[in-house]
């Protein structure tokens, strides 16, 4: 799939994941390639296996009782399920951004602040400039300049979803995945996402899952159709959206189902 | 719905009448009816604690004088002393018991509700728990006697009684701190697992300082309940008469509820029910204090938090 397109780079691959909620499989056979800063999009129905897929790539579904993966998530040329490998650098390296937005019950510098200190950066100052550009990055500044210390409650959601978005920006990843990061957002705050994302990609790999068939034709680069935990197409953008090559892609994008 | 159904045309609403109806009076007299019984409930409940403090305080206060609260106990008159003894020995088991079980109650609910995995010897510790949380007092005095008193040769003291009634707080507060525990959003979690930290980081800053209080609060009122006890301290170190403080963990010891429960049915003094009383209200007092404690401790933290 996708072969034409080895001129991108690499940056993570799937080799024939599947994935099980005990004895309910939920991926089958998946193969896929995610390439250096361009967006991809995980599109398909509820419950077709696009937020575990994507979930999979830092190991969040590590925490859920039940969970068993098999096959292989190859990034900087090891696979991230070997033994060696410490879950906890991974997810330092590939951020990840919730549906809901869930900042801390924290003040809003303390919130971006998070992932510095877990990282024992005790300098003040440097934390005070990183969280600075980190909430400059995530086009919040100015919304928030005035009052970091204030609760991140007292944001709207666009504003704490923006946040969410400064919080994983701040220890730099590499990777960056959305988990269908503007459902529960009104039109305005979502275009500002989408631009941002837009802005992001120049710095990081971005993964987006989304239920929003307009959304993934206005960001991603390549698009990747899910249905019943099968990679039914997956494909430069353009070409799923105007060309695709499958009947089921070609009904879902046209809305007859999903 | 059951307008709907009892309308004539039930393909077209718009026509229906907006008036009150038979039947909808009907459910309006039956729902009064319901609610004025579980409103008497109420009433009668509050009723009750009203009329038990009325007893206490209206012959309890006039014993209540400075000598009765700071005097030794004076067994042959007992209008020439006080019951300084035992309210020392009261606070005394109930900071004792505070320091043994509410350390070790938190860690084992974090421990339980964090870190233990979902597998059947957990969930048997769980429902052990859940019910330990129910045996009666008298049966953790047994059990004190057995264990701390004889098989550990403390004796009848107040380091056995401490640990006896700390054995039956332990339980509650290791519900309670669960309850607090799982109030913390799973998506907070989450946020800081996403971010690198480890399971302990995450305890440490996300969970602890989202439940603490809630622990806390949990475990004052345990021991609040705990120090009114009677039955388990009778049988593992409390005692009515000394005449001496308690100078080391070792010696016995005087308390309130045994106290109170002496005079009420034991003392041949014509003064005793009114002194039973005003013990009973000085008990009170200090449960009461405990428990505004752990209210205006709420109070602030609601105010507090930002979720």
């Amino acid at each position: 799939m996708a072969e034409k397109n080895v001129k991108e780079n690499t940056k993570i691959e799937f080799k024939k994941i599947n994935f099980w909620y005990d004895a309910k499989q939920i991926l089958f056979d998946v193969d896929a390639k995610i390439y250096t800063n361009k967006i991809t999009a995980l599109i398909g129905p509820s419950g077709c296996g696009k937020s575990t897929l994507l979930r999979s790539i830092n190991r969040m579904n590590d925490l859920i009782s039940g969970a068993k993966l098999d096959g292989k998530v190859i990034y900087q040329q090891k696979n991230i399920y070997d033994k060696e490998i410490e879950v906890v650098e991974l997810r330092k390296r590939i951020g990840l951004v919730f549906q809901k937005p869930n900042p801390f019950p924290m003040s809003i510098f303390d919130n971006v602040a998070y992932g510095l200190r877990l990282q024992n950066i005790a300098d003040k100052d440097k934390i005070k400039k990183i969280v600075i550009e980190s909430l400059k990055k995530a086009d919040l500044w100015n919304e928030v300049k005035d009052r970091l210390d204030v609760s991140a409650f007292r944001l709207s959601g666009g504003q704490q979803q923006r946040l969410c978005i400064a919080r994983a920006l701040a220890i730099n990843p590499d990777v960056l995945l959305l988990d269908e990061p503007c459902s529960a957002l009104d039109p305005i705050a979502t275009a500002r996402i989408e631009k941002l994302l837009l802005k992001l990609k120049e710095m990081h790999t971005i993964i987006i899952v989304t239920h929003n068939m307009h959304q993934a034709r206005r960001v991603s680069d390549y698009t990747i159709y899910l249905l019943n935990g099968r990679i039914i197409e997956f494909a430069e953008t353009s070409e799923i959206f105007n060309n695709p090559k499958d009947k089921l892609t070609k009904d879902y994008i046209r809305g007859e189902f999903g | 719905m059951k307008r709907r159904r009892n309308s004539r045309n039930i393909q077209d609403t718009s026509s229906e009448e907006i008036y009150l109806s038979e039947t909808y009076n009907k459910e309006l007299i039956k729902e009064r009816i319901y609610f004025g019984i579980f409103k008497a409930a109420t009433y009668i409940s509050v009723m009750i604690l009203v009329l038990i403090l009325i007893y206490i305080i209206s012959t309890g206060y006039k014993v209540i004088s400075w000598q009765f609260l700071t005097s030794m106990w004076s067994h042959r008159d007992i209008t020439k002393g006080g019951i300084f003894p035992a309210i020392f020995g009261t606070i005394l088991l109930g900071i004792f018991v505070s320091i043994i079980s509410i350390p070790m109650g938190i860690a084992a609910a974090i421990y339980l509700n964090e870190y233990a995995k979902d597998n059947l010897t957990n969930r048997i510790i769980k429902i052990a728990i859940r019910n330990l949380a129910g045996v009666p007092s008298v049966v953790y005095g047994l059990f004190g006697l057995a264990f701390f008193v004889l098989a550990l040769k403390l004796g009848t003291s107040l380091l056995a009684a401490s640990l006896t009634l700390a054995c039956m707080t332990l339980p509650w507060i290791i519900s309670a701190s669960e309850e607090a525990l799982k109030a913390v959003p799973q998506s907070f979690k989450d946020g800081s697992y996403a971010l690198g930290a480890t399971k302990w980081e995450t305890i440490i800053k996300v969970v602890l300082p989202n439940s603490l209080s809630g622990m806390l609060t949990g475990s004052i009122l345990g021991v609040s309940r705990a120090i009114g006890e009677t039955a388990p301290i009778i049988i593992v170190g409390a005692t009515f008469y000394m005449s001496y403080m308690p100078l080391s963990p070792l010696d016995k010891f005087m308390a309130l509820p045994y106290h109170l429960f002496i005079l009420a049915t034991q003392h041949s003094s014509s003064y005793a029910r009114d002194y039973a009383l005003g013990t009973t209200l000085v008990l009170i007092a200090i449960v009461f204090i405990l428990n505004l404690g752990v209210f205006i401790a709420r109070y602030n933290l609601r105010k507090k938090k930002l979720w």
